[in-house]
């Protein structure tokens, strides 16, 4: 790529276009749920089944990767004042294709997913990637950071889904599991309890210090969030 | 009137955004530290909910729905919001500083609040009239504030607490959000008690 851009840190090793690294640390070390906090909005509200965590991790993926080469390609092209609402109108655009196939092709999923599926929209990983990474990356390390992150997202919500779906439904991808089933897993408040022992367990494993605040780094808005968080003095 | 006033109460209490629909939980967790700040989160969000409303939804019926548009309804709310808060912000700004002072930092943070763009395509999605949708944005926005408020309440108990480290920060803080939770599960039914569905 003629286009290098000068930026620090992650991206100066890339010196052949392929650098798997842009894929796996979206996987586990990164990942963007469990790790990166984001996108919490489906994590919690789609994962009352493992299958739907599954359609709805793929079409987020979808959405991703296409968000991130379109806006890697016109990252000279967009102004960088009215940066975001274009993201968000590519981004809306992918979101709406994905419902047209899911719609005609997997009409069940698309009913499961109802709502949240055009909420990918406001996914905050989608976005936060694109401001973070392919707005300032070439073609194939966004495409591959795209994959990476969706797959890596896709996985957390299938570990959720299960969870849920084994204790709250008793049964498991269409497998009858011999136990009383606990409701309360598929409900709203299993949802919370499930994730945060999840992220809980994620802290033990990984041997570091839980995170104070959420992940708000890749989020566009981090700097207004955190100045409300504060207590909303506006400058 | 009946029928508005259920449609309030099941948007604050039963449907609530944040506990049974998990919409805008990055808002939820992010700004419920400080009473001042859920406070101030919250009436912004009313506020943007409601007047979005009352722009989508003529916008959607008078326009995309007679040019066979809409599924560009998802498109073009987001970008109706986006425009919408950078004018509020405008606005409040030139002609009253007072309320810019108190709402402005919270502003930006709703155009990427899925609880804005959800109340405007649910309202579609639900088939409601203009009123019904005023109404039901109107009780999604207190609602939000609602829960805003109460967990703000939870988390200042929270933070004296002695927690296993494991559990420190947000996972402590997502559990409690279930107890929360919980507690509005016991409203189910209420809706159907009072008015007779």
């Amino acid at each position: 790529m003629s286009t290098q851009n000068n930026l620090p840190a992650e991206e100066k090793s890339a010196k052949s276009p392929i650098n798997w690294v842009d894929f796996t640390k979206g996987l586990i070390k990164e990942n963007p749920t469990l790790v990166g906090l984001l996108g919490m909005c489906p994590t919690l509200a789609i994962t009352t089944m493992a299958q739907n965590g599954i359609g709805m991790g793929l079409a987020t993926t979808f959405v991703l990767v296409c968000s991130n080469i379109v806006i890697s390609l016109l990252k000279n092209v967009i102004p960088k004042a009215v940066r975001l609402p274009c993201f968000i109108v590519i981004i809306a655009g992918f979101v709406t294709f994905t419902g047209f196939i899911l719609k005609g092709y997997f009409p069940a999923l698309y009913d499961a997913l109802g709502l949240y599926l055009e909420l990918i929209t406001v996914n905050c990983i989608i976005l936060g990637r694109a401001e973070v990474f392919a707005s300032k990356n070439s073609l194939v390390p966004s495409i591959l950071d795209g994959l990476g992150m969706g797959i890596g997202f896709t996985g957390a919500l299938f570990v959720m889904g299960s969870i849920r779906e084994i204790l709250g439904a008793g049964s498991w991808m269409g497998l009858q599991i011999p136990m009383t089933p606990l409701t309360i897993f598929i409900m709203p408040a299993g949802g919370f309890f499930v994730l945060g022992c999840i992220i809980a367990a994620v802290n033990k494993i990984a041997g570091k210090k839980p995170p104070k605040e959420l992940g708000c780094h890749g989020c566009p808005n981090a700097e207004s969030c955190t100045a409300c968080a504060k207590g909303g003095e506006n400058k | 009137m009946k029928e508005l006033l259920a449609i309030l109460l099941s948007a604050i209490i039963i449907d609530n955004f944040v506990l049974s629909k998990f919409m805008g939980i990055c808002p939820f967790l992010g700004v419920s530290k400080k009473f001042e700040s859920a406070i101030g989160m919250g009436i912004a969000v009313i506020f943007v909910m409601v007047c979005s409303t009352l722009v989508t939804y003529p916008f959607y019926m008078g326009i995309l729905l007679p040019l066979k548009l809409g599924y560009l309804s998802n498109m073009s709310f987001i970008l109706i919001i986006a425009l919408f808060v950078q004018l509020i912000e405008i606005f409040l700004k030139k002609t009253m500083p007072a309320l810019y002072k108190a709402l402005g930092v919270y502003l930006p943070l709703i155009t990427t609040n899925c609880a804005v763009l959800g109340v405007t395509l649910l309202n579609i999605n639900n088939n409601l009239t203009f009123v019904q949708s005023i109404f039901n944005a109107l009780g999604g926005g207190i609602g939000f504030t609602v829960a805003l408020l109460l967990f703000s309440g939870v988390r200042s108990r929270l933070e004296t607490c002695d927690i296993p480290e494991t559990f420190k920060g947000v996972p402590s803080t997502l559990i409690a959000a279930s107890i929360v939770s919980v507690s509005f599960m016991g409203f189910s039914g209420l809706i159907e008690g009072i008015f007779g569905k």
